[in-house]
């Protein structure tokens, strides 16, 4: 299982744009990724191409969410989510 | 075959193009209705996933078609539609026999639920998540999506009435007019086919009769729409596209001889404000408060009331400010000030009568208007809305005097105060017409009805008769005369304006957007037409026939296209 923190860099948190271009990246991945907000358990992660998961993710601007995934490539996969979810989409 | 429908016009323009209805909204399924006979529940959610699928995939292409926020807002509703939690919690549902229609429908309603207890941005994007599951639903049932129809080609929208969640995403580049069955001419229709440039018709009955394919002129200026148009209603339309374009209204209303009339805006913010000084309104005819006072559950502090106003006195340094005190009341409710289970708001406890019920808002806003009107250059006149009777009007004037309000003035909108002018007008140092409550109550006609919206015209002769009665009441005040303006949807109609002008209304107030057609058309005129115009307008017998006799002698108005 490999694992990632995060923290939430755009201004509004994970929400509109920013949770958007998230849940469309973690969707077109053929790993199945989760995300919770640290310290929470892991058996309660979310489906992190769910965008309405994600909304009720609550994950505000720095934030710190930990991704998980399985399988081939799932490094470098949680490395792009990663970089997503610390770029400041308000920025753009 | 040529078939005429008569309604009433709410935006100026003539165009021909295909009719889209408007589809009907997808009614709920019924609560844990069982799986249709002979399918499986596999066979269910398959059908469910690919409906799902379909919408997803049409969201997709409209964004990859839009641009900005509008193709955020699709992109993030395509991500909804192919939400795998949403499907899964469907699928629960399906797979313990409920069919594919009512697993989304309650599955979505469990999220909708979910978003709207987070409030704030997440309560908005509930609205989203039921638009999918409406989506969906139109998919599994092989009707129409609901929303403004997607066509190829530019079309005349239909329906029975719009509504402000319908006409969010009315592009002006794909929708050539708006034709309802329902509605009056302040409906919602009105007002965005007003504030987009598109030529409406509403109260328009027998249009419900119009098909998708059927091709339609929409005369937007005559109220008419005509299936299958002739060479004459093409003649219109191109004489329409091929119209002058109103030249910028330089920023100073005048009659063609010179005779100054004032044309300002009416606003109802400090955003509206700056808008409408960049449009070159000489100042704000009607400064509608309620805009801090709505939506709320409580009176807004003294802070807020004077930052407020001060946005829109400092948009009008130098220039008048008419600010109105708070309109509460009829379509306007307040939690704390007005009382809802009122057998006839219209006529009940609203506007300047709710000091009464509940003393203190007013003396406190005026306090607000007072020190806003400190230190900032603009010259604020203040006014009271619904003020019946001369006793009225002179309370009112004392409340100013004693905030230190120098100009008080009072809305002419019951009629009683337009039979009593003179009376109520000599207490105050001005009055300004509200024409559309005068003709709502003159006509005894509810402004929110459509099938009354006949009556709900102020070039109804009583209403005009009124208006006239009103200015000869400013005119004959004790101790002088005293200006009288309009600040209704009757100064933003440029042929009414003529009439007003000649009626001896001294000032015209109107959405910032119908300043060039009002200054234009005022532009062709000398005031001694214009009170000829008047003349004719009171002899008539209709409101048509006052407003044709009118258009008659204003052949600028065709000339403009309005």
């Amino acid at each position: 299982m490999a694992e990632r923190t995060a923290t939430i860099a755009s201004r509004v948190g994970l929400h509109a744009r920013p949770a958007a271009i998230f849940a469309e990246a973690a969707g077109d991945l053929d790993l199945e990724v989760t995300i919770a907000l640290e310290g929470e358990p892991a058996d309660e992660a979310l489906d992190a191409s769910s965008i309405l998961s994600l909304m009720g993710l609550g994950a505000e601007y720095g934030t710190t969410v930990v991704l998980r995934a399985d399988g081939e490539g799932a490094e470098a996969a949680l490395d792009r989510l990663v970089e997503i979810l610390e770029t400041d989409h308000d920025a753009e | 075959m040529s078939r005429s429908f008569a309604g009433v016009g709410v935006s100026a323009g003539r165009v021909i193009g295909p009719v889209r209805r408007m589809p009907h909204p997808i009614a709920a399924p019924a609560d844990g209705a069982p799986l249709p006979g002979g399918t499986s529940a596999e066979q269910e959610s398959a059908r469910l996933a690919d409906a799902a699928r379909t919408v997803a995939a049409g969201l997709r292409e409209r964004a990859a078609a839009a641009t900005g926020d509008a193709a955020d807002v699709l992109k993030a509703t395509a991500l909804m539609a192919s939400d795998k939690t949403l499907l899964k919690a469907a699928v629960k549902l399906v797979d313990s026999g409920t069919c594919a229609e009512s697993a989304i429908w309650e599955a979505a309603d469990a999220v909708a639920t979910q978003l709207t207890a987070l409030g704030g941005y997440m309560a908005e994007r509930a609205t989203d998540v039921l638009d999918v599951r409406a989506r969906i639903v139109a998919e599994l049932r092989g009707v129409p999506a609901p929303g403004i129809p997607d066509a190829e080609e530019p079309f005349v929208l239909c329906a029975a009435d719009l509504a402000p969640a319908d006409t969010a995403t009315l592009d002006p580049a794909r929708v050539l007019a708006l034709v309802t069955s329902d509605g009056g001419p302040q409906s919602h229709t009105a007002i965005v086919a007003r504030s987009l440039g598109l030529p409406a018709i509403v109260a328009a009955p027998g249009t419900m009769d119009l098909a998708d394919g059927d091709v339609v002129f929409v005369d937007g200026i005559d109220g008419t729409v005509v299936r299958d148009p002739g060479a004459e209603e093409a003649a219109l339309a191109a004489a329409y596209a091929a119209r002058i374009p109103l030249p910028d209204f330089t920023g100073q209303g005048r009659l063609r001889d010179g005779h100054r009339v004032p044309l300002l805006a009416n606003v109802g913010s400090g955003a509206d404000a700056v808008e409408a000084a960049a449009a070159g309104a000489e100042g704000v005819g009607l400064l509608r408060t309620e805009f801090c006072f709505l939506g709320r559950d409580t009176e807004p502090s003294a802070e807020e009331q004077v930052r407020a106003y001060r946005a829109v006195f400092e948009a009008f340094d130098g220039s008048k400010v008419v600010v109105r005190t708070l309109d509460a009341g009829a379509d306007k409710p307040l939690p704390f000030l007005t009382d809802t289970t009122e057998p006839n708001p219209a006529l009940g406890v609203r506007g300047y009568r709710t000091d009464t019920a509940v003393p203190g808002v007013l003396e406190r806003q005026l306090a607000a208007i007072a020190e806003a009107a400190q230190g900032t250059g603009a010259e604020v006149w203040t006014m009271a809305p619904m003020i019946s009777t001369p006793t009225e009007a002179a309370a009112f004037a004392a409340r100013c005097a004693a905030a230190g309000l120098r100009t008080p003035g009072v809305m002419v909108e019951v009629p009683s105060a337009a039979v009593m002018a003179r009376h109520v007008v000599s207490e105050v140092a001005f009055a300004s017409i509200g024409t559309n409550d005068l003709t709502q109550y003159t006509m005894a006609a509810d402004r929110q009805l459509g099938p009354l919206a006949e009556f709900n015209d102020p070039w109804q002769p009583a209403v005009l008769h009124l208006i006239q009665t009103t200015c000869e009441g400013g005119a004959a005040a004790a101790g002088g005369p005293r200006p009288v303006g309009v600040c209704g949807e009757a100064a933003a109609d440029p042929a009414l304006a003529v009439v007003l002008v000649g009626l001896g209304v001294s000032t015209l107030s109107m959405n910032r957007r119908a300043l060039p057609a009002v200054a234009a058309i005022l532009g062709t005129v000398d005031r001694s037409d214009a009170q000829r115009i008047a003349r004719r307008a009171l002899g008539a017998g209709s409101a048509d026939e006052a407003r044709t006799l009118v258009r008659a002698e204003l052949p600028d108005l065709d000339a403009y296209g309005l």
